[in-house]
């Protein structure tokens, strides 16, 4: 009993009199954790919106989509169906609203309400001849508005009225022919297409011969809603399955032919169900899971990195400690325990912060989009996810601890009485070539020759940092090209702008300064680490003659050099990451943009070490020289 | 002010003091000095007395607080920190109680780094460390690092890589403080050594020895001179029969 209080009083001890260093630790680990709890705390948000919307449209079991109102009747008398509507028909167009444009699907309906799938209309009134109604995903990316004048395929409308439907899944996730998922979509062709409603005789107006009225919608509610997967398999089954079936006009001429176009009464039934549609609106909200679990990733290797650089740094403080501690009977096990216990409590207490601040914070990141009316829930955070982070956060401090806490333990206890310096390492090879080297260079390429873990460390640092940076870059870089209309293949074409790309981009932006951040603290430890235990050699070069700023700007080569090559590796990881994320829909960025990339993280390295480097200079040769030999 | 031109190192009013109100230490206070070219100094004195901190000041390791010092004919006390690096590299050779030796670079490479500070060729550089170590007896051990030393090899590289850049004057700090005699008397050697060949040395240590091998003994208390003696010749004279230099 008395060990396990001994070895909590030391912890807490050592916590007090090295708060800053704990702190650092502490927001290295609940920036991890709070992330993968985001993460986690998105499961499942947009379920409890989308049934609100469902219920406030009367939204469909099951759309078939058929190529002649006369399949409709089998449909409509199946066995479980309820009540129906439709079919309505569906006429593809080009829609144009102040500059921008789009392909649309245009869905005929009657200025009644329908008794199934009655869009609810949010801003303006429902669909009347001339007046267009947008749903609301579609038309906040078209950046239009009531009263605004569109033109479909060379007719003028006024929107009337923008509304949300649980029928069909919201822009740019549009898709009406497939039974579960749109997540097949993205590599079918452009994603540019949203639905609008205006009265039939309009929506027929639209059709010619050269682009025929071959589409309608059945809405069907089924006595049973959980049956409407079977449902769909059984009516998709006999008609030859779902497939790709639309043709879109667009005003560019890029529109997508995605799949056999079917002549009419070619093409049976496709139903889709309400699951499907569900999935499609989580899309949204799955894109930023997908961006904040990477990034949970990223972070806790930076984390790892972080209570390396700490755990280390305090070691090398703590050689005379471990010494009294044996020397008045502390067993290797108790000093090894003492040593992790210290970062695990900071470890559990990290992620409890970190459980609580995602949980707070993951609302915010919630919005379950213009699709769909209604607040999402509170975020769900199981039992066992919570124990995922919990565990996370024991496997960072753990990582990184293990092996200094059991360095530490098998110290000779004669030498760290007496204080010793841990040796530094001899690179041969990088000594004679800093011979040739001007005097910063040949002083920085030494310290790293010095202590080639710390540099390791350092480059595993920013390869973590500008494998998301280069990630988040080529992301931009390529949102921006298809925004502009340059990419003639990937997720978007058209101009506008799009609400998953835009939710990443916030997600991506979230990420990528909690990582810099992080990296940039772990830089200033690293320096400030690298200056403390070059603080002899430091001294000594300026009594040899080094001018104080040769000595200073040796500290920051040296934290160069051993940024430069994780800085390349992280490139090659995050052009990696970002074609794993994007499934090889995008292109990389530009090389200039790398290369920006590439020099101004070491700028920044650079830059940031400069303030404990030259502070590393400032102090009196004489004094160190003393504390050194003393 | 009317300098001879054949003092190397000149000090008027030399002050050095920490702190403040009723904790102000004067570690050297008010000191006169000068060391002629090719003289070897001793200062002695007891632990805590200011005779390091006036090596400090001398070597421009430390700033004054008050007074004068020239190196040859040039102030040196205004100097900028840049400067008194330049001053270092060029001018002043460092031998300290603990070595201050690099662990990681060989006994070679720690000679020649003055050299490669200063500017030299790495092939330069090499030869001039090597013909030091051949100088104090360690050409043998060019290529071993400080840990494979005795206190007495490691002694005499530092010695070696004082003299690196030819500078005109040597500052040693308690050469011989964590010594044994066997290596105290190698130390001795070398000090004798470089005395004959004109070398200006200012030598601060609690070994007799070492200070009977002087020109001149100043002894220090309290940061002030307290006695100057000018011994019978320094290493050439009779002192240096008594501590076992002659004959050997």
């Amino acid at each position: 009993m008395g060990r396990v209080f001994l070895v909590f009083r030391l912890a807490a001890r050592d916590v007090r009199h090295h708060r800053a260093q704990a702190l650092l630790l502490v927001v290295a680990i609940v920036a991890a954790t709070a992330t993968l709890t985001m993460a986690f705390a998105l499961s499942g948000v947009t379920d409890h919106p989308y049934q609100q919307t469902r219920a406030a449209t009367k939204g469909p079991d099951v759309v078939a989509y058929m190529t002649s109102p006369s399949q409709a009747t089998a449909l409509i008398h199946a066995p479980g169906v309820l009540v129906s509507s439709g079919p309505f028909p569906i006429a593809s167009a080009s829609i144009a609203v102040g500059g921008r444009s789009a392909g649309a699907f245009v869905e005929g309906r009657g200025e009644a309400p329908a008794a199934v799938d009655q869009p609810e209309v949010i801003v303006g009134s429902w669909v009347r001849p001339g007046g267009v109604v947008i749903e609301r995903t579609f038309a906040q990316a078209l950046d239009a508005s009531i009263g605004d004048s569109v033109t479909m395929s060379g007719r003028r409308f006024t929107v009337v009225g923008i509304a949300v439907t649980a029928a069909q899944a919201p822009y740019p996730n549009l898709c009406y022919f497939t039974t579960n998922t749109c997540a097949n979509f993205q590599g079918a062709g452009s994603r540019d297409n949203g639905v609008v409603w205006t009265t039939e005789p309009d929506a027929r107006a639209l059709t010619s011969s050269a682009n025929p009225l071959d589409d309608f919608a059945l809405n069907l509610k089924l006595s049973h809603p959980a049956d409407a997967q079977a449902f769909a398999n059984r009516y998709s089954a006999l008609t030859g399955g779902p497939g790709p079936r639309h043709r879109i006009e667009t005003s560019g001429g890029s529109g997508p032919a995605p799949g056999p176009a079917g002549g009419p009464n070619q093409v049976g039934p496709i139903v889709s169900t309400w699951e499907g549609v569900a999935s499609a609106d989580a899309l949204l909200v799955q894109d930023a899971q997908s961006v904040l679990g990477p990034g949970a990733l990223l972070l806790a290797l930076l984390a790892i990195a972080s209570v390396a650089i700490l755990v280390g740094r305090r070691l090398s403080e703590y050689t005379r400690r471990v010494g009294l501690l044996k020397a008045v009977g502390g067993t290797p096990a108790l000093i090894a325990t003492t040593f992790m216990i210290e970062n695990v409590a900071l470890a559990l207490m990290a992620a409890g912060v970190g459980l609580v601040a995602g949980w707070l914070v993951a609302p915010l990141l919630t919005d379950p989009g213009a699709a769909l009316i209604g607040a999402p829930g509170a975020p769900t955070l199981t039992a066992a996810k919570a124990i995922e982070v919990i565990g996370v956060a024991l496997v960072v401090a753990l990582a990184a601890t293990l092996v200094p806490a059991i360095r530490a333990a098998r110290t000779s206890t004669v030498r760290a009485l007496a204080d010793v310096a841990r040796p530094p390492r001899r690179r041969g090879a990088l000594i004679r070539v800093s011979r040739r080297m001007p005097v910063p260079v040949l002083f920085g390429l030494r310290l790293v020759a010095r202590r080639p873990r710390r540099a390791l460390l350092s480059t595993a640092n920013m390869a973590v940092t500008v494998t998301g940076i280069v990630a988040v870059v080529a992301f931009h870089a390529t949102t921006t090209n298809k925004l502009s209309g340059a990419a003639t293949s990937g997720l978007i074409s058209g101009g506008l702008s799009d609400p998953v790309v835009n939710r990443d981009l916030e997600m991506l932006g979230v990420i990528t300064v909690m990582l810099v951040t992080l990296a940039l603290l772990n830089a200033v430890f690293t320096t400030w680490a690298t200056v403390l235990d070059a603080r002899r050699s430091s001294a000594v070069m300026r009594a040899l003659g080094a001018r104080p700023g040769q000595v200073g700007l040796g500290l920051v080569v040296a934290q160069v050099i051993s940024a430069l090559p994780g800085t390349i590796v992280g490139v090659g990881l995050g052009l990696a990451l970002f074609k794993a994320a994007v499934k090889s829909a995008g292109s990389p960025p530009p090389a200039f943009l790398l290369v920006v990339t590439v020099l101004g993280t070491l700028g920044v390295v650079a830059g940031l070490t400069t303030v404990p480097a030259q502070w590393g200079t400032r102090q009196r040769i004489a004094d160190v020289l003393a504390d050194e030999a003393a | 002010m009317n300098r001879s031109t054949e003092t190397l190192v000149r000090a008027r009013g030399l002050r050095r003091e920490y702190g403040r109100g009723e904790s102000l230490i004067r570690a050297v206070d008010d000191v006169d000095l000068d060391v002629a070219t090719g003289e070897t100094v001793a200062v002695m004195g007891p632990s805590g007395c200011g005779k390091s901190t006036l090596l400090h000041l001398i070597g421009g390791l430390d700033r004054l607080t008050g007074g004068e010092l020239w190196l040859a004919d040039r102030r040196v006390d205004r100097l900028s920190e840049r400067a008194l690096a330049e001053l270092r590299c060029r001018q002043i050779g460092f031998v300290f109680q603990a070595f201050q030796l690099m662990d990681e670079l060989t006994a070679q490479e720690n000679v020649e780094l003055p050299a490669l500070l200063a500017g030299q060729s790495p092939r330069r550089a090499r030869r001039r460390a090597l013909e030091l170590l051949e100088r104090v007896g360690l050409e043998d051990r060019a290529r071993h690092l400080p840990a494979e030393l005795s206190g007495g090899q490691r002694q005499r590289v530092a010695i070696a890589r004082s003299l690196a850049n030819d500078p005109p004057l040597v500052l040693a700090d308690e050469p011989t403080g964590n010594l044994d005699s066997t290596a105290t008397l190698e130390v001795l050697r070398l000090f004798q050594a470089l005395h004959e060949t004109g070398l200006t040395l200012v030598v601060v240590t609690h070994d007799e020895r070492i200070a009977a091998t002087a020109d001149r003994l100043i002894s220090m208390r309290d940061g002030v001179f307290v006695d100057e003696t000018r011994l019978t010749g320094g290493t050439g004279g009779s002192l240096a029969d008594f501590v076992g230099l002659r004959g050997e």
